[in-house]
């Protein structure tokens, strides 16, 4: 047992009476290196790379798990998704941006302005930008509401190129526009569960950034997305006397023990930084 | 001053100590540039060394103006300025000063610690807090303490000393109560102690 004063077996001493065999009321020890609440099987990790949430999830994210982070503009989905792959590529998993909402180019000229990006590995292959809209227009996805034959093409052409390019990591930014055009409800579920199907069978552990409104509450547009995915990291604004603070929470992680608790985020130049969220005995932080 | 050699008390202090250096307000110009002294010049020059202060008095450049007049070189010392945007004085920022718009962001001045001293690795790093009084006119207690208490322990745990300036001559003050729960040690500069 690790202590304060190092490592010892914590045994209870107690008077017997005389003769008699004292009870046996040692404390078994968990494995080296484990914990008390260690769980019966340990799943394979995807590290993030971002130490703090790497902390607070035990490791990493579960490899293969599909995961939401929802979030109002303005708190860091996307630049926690590109740290992301960039440390998954860095690590030898190709890692692949799907971008809904702003183009390539200007999404890699953000990342320059962080020291962790490196141009090397979009040279070599190891971290990869698509365009969805592009691949709408290569495939001839025209309609404003994709219809159900246009969502199987979709599908297809992403588990396609997680498999022929041997995707490890994946982004969807956002979830929210891709969903915004399949509209209907028991078409959102189904797209998530197949696409999430496809990514875990080829070992992908997914990011899908969700747009959602500063009100609490809601992790989705349409509220389906949260149900099927294996994890939510929430992201949000909060108010310290005016000031604000960028805060993040796991909500959600199958496969894991996880903090639940809050904690504010900084975007440095190194990668994004974590520390307590401070309360002072206020609910929420809030004054 | 009482005879006491404060940066050889500080030098002789092991990395992860968390002392507070008690000025007295009657004669807050002449503790203050001993403090500055000790720690900038006498510790903060020992071989390897990093400081890392956190200014919440005064501005950045109000300091390094003082730490140049000491011969500090500019590598060796980083700053957190937390005053100078709400100063609105912000119009000449240094190039070894990172700014935080307000001393009410806490965390953030936790953030911006962490990202120096992972920036600017050192085998010996300093953290100056100047001053938890300053962070006290803009915190109320209970969110201070727990400031002080998760920011001390962790660079305790990263064997970083930390210097916390307090300007009291009431030692029954709510601020010194608070510092006392976190701190290793007092060292009182008008007393030598």
């Amino acid at each position: 047992m690790e202590t304060l004063l190092g490592t010892e077996r914590l045994v209870f001493s107690m008077e017997t009476p005389s003769g008699a065999d004292p009870p046996d009321v040692s404390t078994p020890l968990p494995p080296a290196g484990g914990s008390i609440l260690a769980p019966a099987v340990v799943l394979e990790r995807c590290a993030t790379g971002i130490e703090g949430l790497d902390n607070i999830l035990g490791g990493g994210i579960p490899r293969g798990n599909m995961v939401l982070v929802a979030g109002s503009v303005g708190t860091g989905k996307t630049t926690l998704s590109l740290e992301f792959l960039v440390r998954g590529a860095e690590r030898g998993e190709r890692s692949l941006f799907l971008s809904v909402t702003e183009s390539s180019s200007k999404l890699m000229l953000n990342l320059s302005t962080f020291e962790f990006f490196r141009q090397d590995l979009v040279a070599d292959g190891s971290l990869l930008f698509v365009d969805l809209p592009s691949i709408y227009d290569r495939l001839g996805l025209e309609h404003e509401e994709l219809l159900p034959e246009e969502i199987d093409i979709l599908l297809r052409t992403i588990r396609d190129l997680v498999r022929s390019l041997g995707i490890r990591r994946l982004v969807l930014d956002s979830l929210t526009s891709v969903c915004y055009r399949i509209r209907r409800d028991e078409r959102i579920r189904d797209f998530m569960l197949r696409l999430g199907q496809d990514l875990n069978e080829a070992g992908c552990t997914s990011l899908l950034v969700s747009e959602i409104g500063p009100q609490p509450g809601r992790y989705s547009l349409h509220g389906v997305e949260e149900a099927i995915v294996d994890g939510v990291i929430l992201l949000w604004n909060t108010r310290r006397l005016g000031d604000i603070l960028r805060v993040l929470q796991i909500v959600k992680m199958r496969g894991t023990a996880h903090s639940r608790a809050q904690f504010v985020m900084e975007l440095t130049p190194i990668g994004i930084l974590m520390a307590p969220h401070l309360k002072g005995g206020r609910p929420e932080g809030a004054m | 001053m009482p005879g006491v050699d404060l940066g050889e008390r500080l030098r002789s202090l092991g990395g992860g100590s968390a002392v507070a250096l008690k000025l007295d307000p009657r004669e807050y110009a002449d503790h203050y540039f001993a403090v500055l002294n000790a720690t900038l010049r006498d510790v903060g020059s020992e071989t390897d060394a990093h400081t890392i202060y956190v200014t919440v008095t005064n501005p950045a450049s109000f300091v390094w103006t003082l730490a140049q007049a000491l011969d500090v070189p500019l590598e060796r010392i980083s700053f957190v300025d937390a005053i100078s945007h709400i100063m609105m004085n912000y119009s000449n920022p240094l190039p070894n000063a990172t700014y935080i718009d307000s001393p009410r962001a806490l965390e953030e001045i936790m953030l911006r610690v962490e990202y120096l001293l992972r920036k600017y690795p050192h085998p010996r790093s300093i953290v100056v807090i100047d001053s938890v009084n300053s962070l006290a006119i803009h915190n109320p207690p209970e969110l201070l303490t727990e400031f002080f208490h998760i920011l001390l322990n962790n660079l305790k745990a990263r064997n970083v000393l930390t210097l916390v300036l307090e300007s009291s001559d009431d030692e029954t003050s709510a601020v010194e109560q608070m510092l006392n729960l976190v701190v290793d040690e007092t060292i009182d500069i008008a007393r030598g102690r």
